[in-house]
């Protein structure tokens, strides 16, 4: 039975997806505008932390610069869909293909992951060949480098004040098929060859390199296409709010999602996924805290700033006591693979290395 | 030619800034691997330290109106107190982790101690006026210089020495360097891990309380998160100078702030605003021609 056994080999995608969906659903049973909010942007979160996992997770390098990927990919989808008669006014450094149209949804997030693609070949060739730490810090100045660059270059993202009138067509289902997509693009990239070998590479790098894995290039791919779900993440993200500053694309974002990613697991996708998740919801039970909840008939409250303090405290609780992450490195499934391979997801990609060793060079 | 020298000044001036800092988070990473994110924090520590706690807009002194003879110490003492309790908190359960775990928990420290500022302070910048004296000029020859700049010079100079002297004569100096050479190895030969690293953390506590008096007195304002650029280019200092050497976490740190400075004084008006962009962006070059570092460390790389 080749297709359920291609199911259950493929399972863990599915999976997350059909949690995501159950989780989306529960966006019909209440229609309050906070919680459409709150779920859209915790599919988006989903695209952005599926994006960090494939180069994080993957590579074993800690990347802080993801956030800059999604910042310009943010204003390639403002540039794309904002209105003209705003473009032409505030944004007249803009190319006049860009200026005077105004693209549809799909060109737009095209756009959002095709240039923060493009920087990233480009910066990643000279970062991938540091090593790890020294590649960490990197990413920082490349970060400040973003950051400083679209708050002051006026006449193209209107420096420090917003972007308006991007039309806000991401909501929760939206957002929830993009994140969909973001977790099945990240799992054929980690079973495909050379997701495996800069696993390898993340696993034991001189071992890799002697096994005639070409690490710089491995993780070249991964940094390119974590920085296109990235952008991806970030153009959903204008999309969603129709408004833009640099602000929010910084540390403090960067700090999120990484928390994200480690609370999860950062060595498996399903933790990934499940870290965005359960971030959210602890962040949702913090602010609800915050804002208030009577108990019988004592009101209590957390100062305001306990949120992000709770969440602060809890990222370091999670590295001192479960550093794999919820998830442990390991993903979701419910059914066994036959014939019985301890990771489905390295049994068929071995099988390719074996037949072709000469292009894995 | 006067410009030049001015503008020179002023770039080893803030150089010297950025070396402490970079010194600070460099003893850290040799010893522990740890890039300490915290370590701006631990600056703007000291700083909120100088005023009474309150979430007003203006900001009473109150360690601050002390003479500087106590002032300085109390400072340093308040700073390594907290650089330990993060040590014992977090990373102390954290020791046999990976350096990106060390690095995530030190992110996760660093946004605790911010948001906590902010709770007890209020997010809105405070100005306070310590030693405003010492931001006036003195005039040698043609040369207008600012007070705060010579001294900060000389407090860079006898820092340095002081903590060369630390290292290489007292037998904790040499204990600690034995373990950044190979802490595994120093454990079996008698020194007590903790011990060492307790009073690494001390050291950089001590500088960044200094760089927190230095940079209060320079800029005349405080916010929750004033120690993060400092930190930021502390950490390129230290990639650029080559990780895990302490003179490269030095030498490293005046090259940020000379170019820092000189960008800011030679680059075209139009660009001046994308300053920062142009220092990293020249930073990356550099780590393209040495990925090493400056100053490359010689157990930068994995030994099988």
């Amino acid at each position: 039975m080749p297709l359920s056994r291609a199911l259950a080999r493929h399972q863990t995608p599915a999976i997350l997806i059909v949690l995501l969906a159950i989780i989306a659903c529960l966006s019909l049973v209440g229609q309050s505008d906070a919680l459409q909010v709150t779920l859209t942007e915790m599919f988006i979160r989903v695209v952005v932390v599926v994006g960090l996992y494939v180069f994080i997770g993957n590579s074993g390098i800690i990347s802080f610069g993801q956030i800059g990927f999604m910042c310009i990919g943010a204003y390639a989808a403002a540039w794309a869909t904002g209105e003209p008669t705003f473009k032409q006014i505030m944004l007249q450094g803009l190319p006049v293909f860009l200026q005077e149209a105004q693209y549809p949804f799909l060109v737009a997030m095209a756009g959002a992951m095709v240039l923060p693609a493009a920087v990233a070949l480009i910066l990643g060739f000279a970062i991938m060949r540091l090593a790890g730490t020294a590649a960490s810090i990197a990413t920082f100045a490349f970060l400040i480098i973003v950051n400083s660059v679209y708050s002051n270059w006026d006449s193209v993202t209107a420096g420090v004040s917003s972007i308006i009138g991007i039309p806000t067509v991401v909501g929760p289902w939206t957002a929830y098929v993009f994140a969909a997509v973001a977790i099945v693009v990240a799992y054929l990239f980690q079973v495909s060859r050379i997701g495996l070998m800069l696993r390898a590479s993340r696993d034991d790098e001189v071992a890799a390199r002697a096994s005639a894995v070409h690490v710089l290039r491995v993780r070249l791919a991964a940094f390119v296409l974590s920085a296109a779900l990235c952008g991806l993440g970030g153009g959903l993200y204008a999309q969603f709010l129709g408004i833009l500053t640099v602000d929010p694309f910084y540390l403090s974002l960067s700090f999120i999602t990484l928390a994200m990613l480690v609370v999860g697991g950062m060595f498996s996708l399903t933790g990934a996924v499940v870290g965005v998740v359960v971030v959210t919801a602890v962040v949702e039970i913090l602010r609800a805290l915050e804002r208030g909840v009577g108990l019988g008939d004592t009101a209590f409250s957390l100062p305001s700033g306990s949120q992000e303090i709770g969440l602060g405290v809890v990222m370091a609780l999670i590295l001192i006591f479960r550093p794999s992450g919820l998830a442990r490195g390991k993903e979701f499934r419910l059914f066994r693979a036959a014939p019985a391979a301890p990771a489905a997801s390295a049994a068929e990609p071995a099988l390719q290395l074996s037949e072709s060793p000469t292009s894995a060079r | 030619m006067i410009q030049f020298i001015q503008n020179l000044i002023d770039a080893v001036a803030l150089g010297s800034i950025y070396a402490l800092v970079a010194l600070g988070v460099g003893l850290l990473f040799g010893i522990l691997r740890l890039i300490n994110f915290a370590h701006g924090d631990y600056i703007t520590i000291g700083a909120y330290a100088l005023i009474v706690p309150s979430a007003d807009v203006t900001a009473r002194l109150l360690i601050g109106d002390w003479p500087w003879p106590v002032l300085i110490p109390t400072i340093c003492l308040i700073v390594v107190i907290a650089a330990l309790l993060t040590d014992a908190a977090v990373f102390r359960p954290l020791r046999r982790a990976t350096s990106p775990t060390l690095m995530i928990a030190s992110f996760a420290v660093s946004y605790i101690i911010q948001n906590g500022v902010l709770m007890a302070y209020g997010s809105r910048p405070k100005s306070v006026d310590l030693w405003s004296g010492a931001n006036s000029q003195v005039f040698i020859g043609d040369l207008r210089v600012p007070m705060l700049q010579l001294i900060t010079l000389a407090v860079t100079l006898v820092l340095m020495v002081a903590v060369t002297l630390f290292l290489r004569r007292t037998s904790y100096g040499i204990q600690m360097r034995a373990a950044a050479e190979d802490f595994r190895m120093a454990q079996y030969l008698g020194v007590r891990g903790n011990v060492v690293i307790g009073i690494a953390f001390a050291l950089s506590g001590i500088l960044a309380g200094v760089v927190s008096l230095l940079y209060t007195t320079q800029s005349g304002s405080l916010s929750h998160v004033m120690g993060v650029p400092l930190a930021l280019f502390a950490f390129v200092a230290v990639v650029v100078g080559g990780m895990g050497s302490l003179v490269g976490a030095v030498v490293g740190g005046f090259v940020i702030g000379i170019t820092v400075t000189m960008l800011q004084a030679y680059l075209p008006p139009d660009l001046r605003a994308f300053r920062d962009a142009f220092a990293f962006a020249f930073v990356i070059l550099v780590l393209l021609v040495r990925p090493a570092g400056i100053i490359p460390s010689r157990s930068t790389f994995e030994r099988v």
